[in-house]
């Protein structure tokens, strides 16, 4: 698997060869609204060698964007978006179709960077993003622990750990009250065979898989700094730089950070593996970040955005960020860094189910997780009550009748 | 002034504050009653997404807003009545609570939880400030006047800085092995974890309080020691009166208008409290009803937000805050009124 990918970006780098920094001269004002994490920073700064380009970095992308697109014209040409956060703009008919685009100026594009949505190509992915186990390789040698496939092997290795006295706590994770904390329990429903939603978008969290899940998060708890509600991704990745955990299903986007010789105490000894699995598939999900072209613009901006948004997904670009993000586009070589993120697609887990419902499910989870936690709640309350909390919200936004 | 001169220096004021205080207001209580819904589809979506090694394909069965001619979604108005604050109190849960006397099953509800956390914080830091206020006012008016400046600099420096910056600095204070924590697990010999249980964070966002609003109040309070009666102070001392004496006979009597300019003050203040919770991210344990206001409008990565709910909250909360404030306005109500007879 991981040959062929390799062989895959080996070939490509093959044939392209060494390009000018932009192929074309830009004169057209083109800007882009995206999130700020190093994979967008290097897109953009591509982006920008063809001129007349301004790019938004904004990690509050997700409450502008739908309101920027939505404008006659649109404040962006170019938008940043993921699974999610493609759903409103998809939802109110701000992104146009790129089949044109793609055929005249997307040669490089690969067949799994098109985001088809009923035939259309609808966005351009140029990486994939998946929460999975990234553990201190020499603590699990020393203790003689086998890399955890499960989440019971999670939880016996965990024990290990902290019987040793390594390290102050042998689990991190990013279970901040909000949308992180929404997220590791949509990993982990999924991960134990859950459905959200019923045929009329009722919620069906309440039953074994969801008490399974919230059960394991508190098992986990137990064994993580007792702050855990109020840690977020790089909470947890500082945790491991400074050598305080030993293991944490973290993003893949976090991984090079491990090995910043800048930050990280831990360089070279933090190694990446597939998401644990829970009862049914890895308990994780996959998600892909890419661009979307307006669809309130001219087709000139549109086009000149799009040869803009290309230029920015070059193999020169990948090859100057290798292991920023697991890249889908050509030239991209998977380095030790994307194992994680492809074992945990091997595993079975499921792209983020993005949908309307999903969004408002999420909040509910998000607030409504931690009173398990805590202990003010059991697990049937609990999960009752964010079921209550997303009908609530779901009637109000005309979803359930 | 003549009734012209006036209405034309009133009049600017008045009609911005109609324009961005009152209509906004009519406009809040106008959304609560109503909600606005897309009207929806059911329809058949293929989706192809990125995977290892070639694309995965869902065809399902989603839900989605129809589009009408113009590109914009269509969308439905209807009035609901009292239903969006229904949803915000949930008096179904809320009572069913209450007869049994069972405080925990309450304070599991949003609104319930974040009102017992706004009045708590509210009435423990009013006291608070002003005693605190009032106690540098009365150091800073008896220091020497040449270390008088430096005093009063470095007193108002707390209040000059940004609201969130300044609960992130006390945050970073304390968080994990934060400096504060670490020298207090040095000092006590035992682990401590500030933002692991609620009622840490909740002493910590009121000292931030204190410690932010205490240097408003010793303005005001240091004003108005410049314009106590000295000869009434003079008097009091040939009398015999101590020190703790004319403070509580002359000094507070005096300051008694700005006390209560300062109370209300930080009533309204801090009945919105909300940069706490932000800066804390205490939400887990603790939320307010400002920001249970922001958490409904919100938007979430669907770009859902429950606009009705949220101005529901938001009308809920200038209710609390009026219903607090009328005892205090009520008594400036009556000295002013007793003033003019």
């Amino acid at each position: 698997m991981l040959k062929k990918l390799l062989l895959a970006g080996a070939m490509s780098l093959a044939v392209t060869g060494a390009a000018s920094a932009c192929d074309f001269e830009n004169t057209t004002p083109v800007k882009s609204l995206s999130a700020g994490f190093e994979a967008w920073k290097a897109v953009t700064s591509f982006m920008a060698k063809c001129g007349d380009f301004e790019a938004e970095l904004d990690q509050e992308f997700r409450t502008k964007q739908p309101a920027a697109f939505a404008a006659d014209p649109s404040l962006y040409q170019i938008g940043g978006v993921a699974n999610g956060t493609l759903v409103p703009l998809m939802n109110e008919g701000t992104v146009r179709p790129l089949d044109g685009l793609v055929e005249k100026y997307g040669q490089n594009l690969t067949p799994n960077q098109l985001i088809k949505i009923n035939g259309e190509t609808m966005a351009i992915a140029m990486m994939v993003n998946a929460q999975h186990l990234m553990y201190r390789e020499d603590i699990l040698t020393e203790l003689g622990i086998p890399v955890p496939k499960t989440y019971d092997e999670v939880l016996a290795a965990a024990a290990k750990i902290k019987d040793a006295g390594v390290v102050e706590y042998p689990i991190g994770a990013t279970m901040k009250t909000g949308w992180n904390l929404g997220q590791e329990f949509v990993n982990m429903y999924l991960g134990m065979g859950g459905e959200f939603f019923g045929p009329d978008n009722e919620a069906t969290i309440e039953n074994e898989q969801g008490v399974a899940s919230l059960e394991m998060l508190k098992k986990l708890t137990e064994y993580m700094d007792p702050e855990y509600l109020v840690s977020d991704s790089t909470y947890v990745q500082q945790q491991f730089q400074q050598g305080k955990i030993a293991m944490a299903n973290l993003w893949a986007s976090r991984a090079g950070a491990m090995d910043d010789a800048n930050e990280s105490q831990v360089v070279g000894k933090v190694k990446m593996a597939g998401a644990p699995t829970a009862d049914a598939r890895a308990a994780s999900t996959i998600w892909w970040d890419g661009i979307v072209i307006a669809n309130n613009t001219s087709d000139e901006e549109a086009e000149a955005a799009f040869r803009v948004a290309m230029n920015g997904m070059t193999p020169e670009m990948v090859k100057e960020n290798n292991d920023v993000a697991v890249w889908l586009i050509e030239g991209y070589v998977p380095g030790p860094l994307a194992l994680g993120v492809v074992q945990t697609a091997e595993a079975g887990a499921l792209p983020y189910p993005a949908s309307s419902q999903m969004g408002l499910m999420h909040t509910a989870l998000g607030n409504g997780v931690a009173d398990f936690l805590t202990g003010a709640k059991d697990a049937q309350t609990t999960l009752k009550d964010i079921a209550g909390a997303y009908t609530t919200s779901a009637k109000e936004a005309g979803l359930i009748k | 002034m003549n009734t012209k001169t006036f209405a034309a220096f009133v009049g600017p004021s008045i009609f911005l504050m109609l324009l961005f205080i009152a209509a906004p207001l009519v406009s809040v209580f106008m959304q609560s009653f109503y909600v606005t819904q897309p009207i929806f589809e059911q329809v058949e979506v293929e989706t192809c997404t990125p995977g290892f090694p070639t694309q995965t394909c869902v065809t399902e069965t989603k839900i989605q807003p129809v589009l009408g001619e113009d590109g914009k979604v269509v969308t439905d108005v209807k009035y609901v009545g009292l239903e969006s604050y229904y949803n915000v109190l949930e008096p179904d849960r809320a009572w069913a609570a209450l007869k049994v006397f069972d405080f925990d099953a309450l304070l599991t509800i949003d609104f319930w939880k974040a009102l017992r956390f706004t009045l708590t914080f509210t009435l423990v830091t009013l006291p608070l400030v002003i005693g605190v206020g009032l106690a540098i006012a009365i150091t800073v008016n008896n220091a020497t006047r040449m270390i008088r400046g430096p005093i009063i600099f470095v007193s108002l420096l707390p209040f000059i800085i940004t609201p969130v910056i300044g609960a992130l600095s006390i945050r970073w204070l304390f968080i994990g092995d934060g400096i504060m924590t670490a020298f207090l697990e040095w000092w006590l010999n035992q682990d401590i974890a500030m933002f692991a249980q609620g009622w840490t964070i909740e002493l910590l966002m009121m000292f931030y309080r204190v410690w932010h609003v205490a240097p408003f109040a010793f303005l005001v309070f240091y004003a108005g020691l410049q314009t106590v009666n000295q000869d009434t102070l003079e008097s009091a001392v040939i009398d015999g009166a101590s020190r703790w004496e004319r403070l509580r006979y002359v000094i507070i009597p005096h300051l008694m208008p700005l006390i209560v300019f300062v109370s209300l003050i930080h009533l309204m203040d801090s009945y919105r409290v909300f940069e706490e919770i932000v800066g804390f991210s205490s939400q887990a344990y603790r939320i307010s009803l400002q920001w249970l206001t922001y958490d409904l409008l919100t938007p979430d990565d669907s770009g859902n937000r429950s606009i009705s709910r949220a101005s529901a909250s938001a009308m809920l909360t200038m209710i609390g805050i009026v219903v607090l404030l009328i005892p205090l306005l009520r008594k400036t109500w009556r000295d002013h009124k007793g003033g003019r007879v």
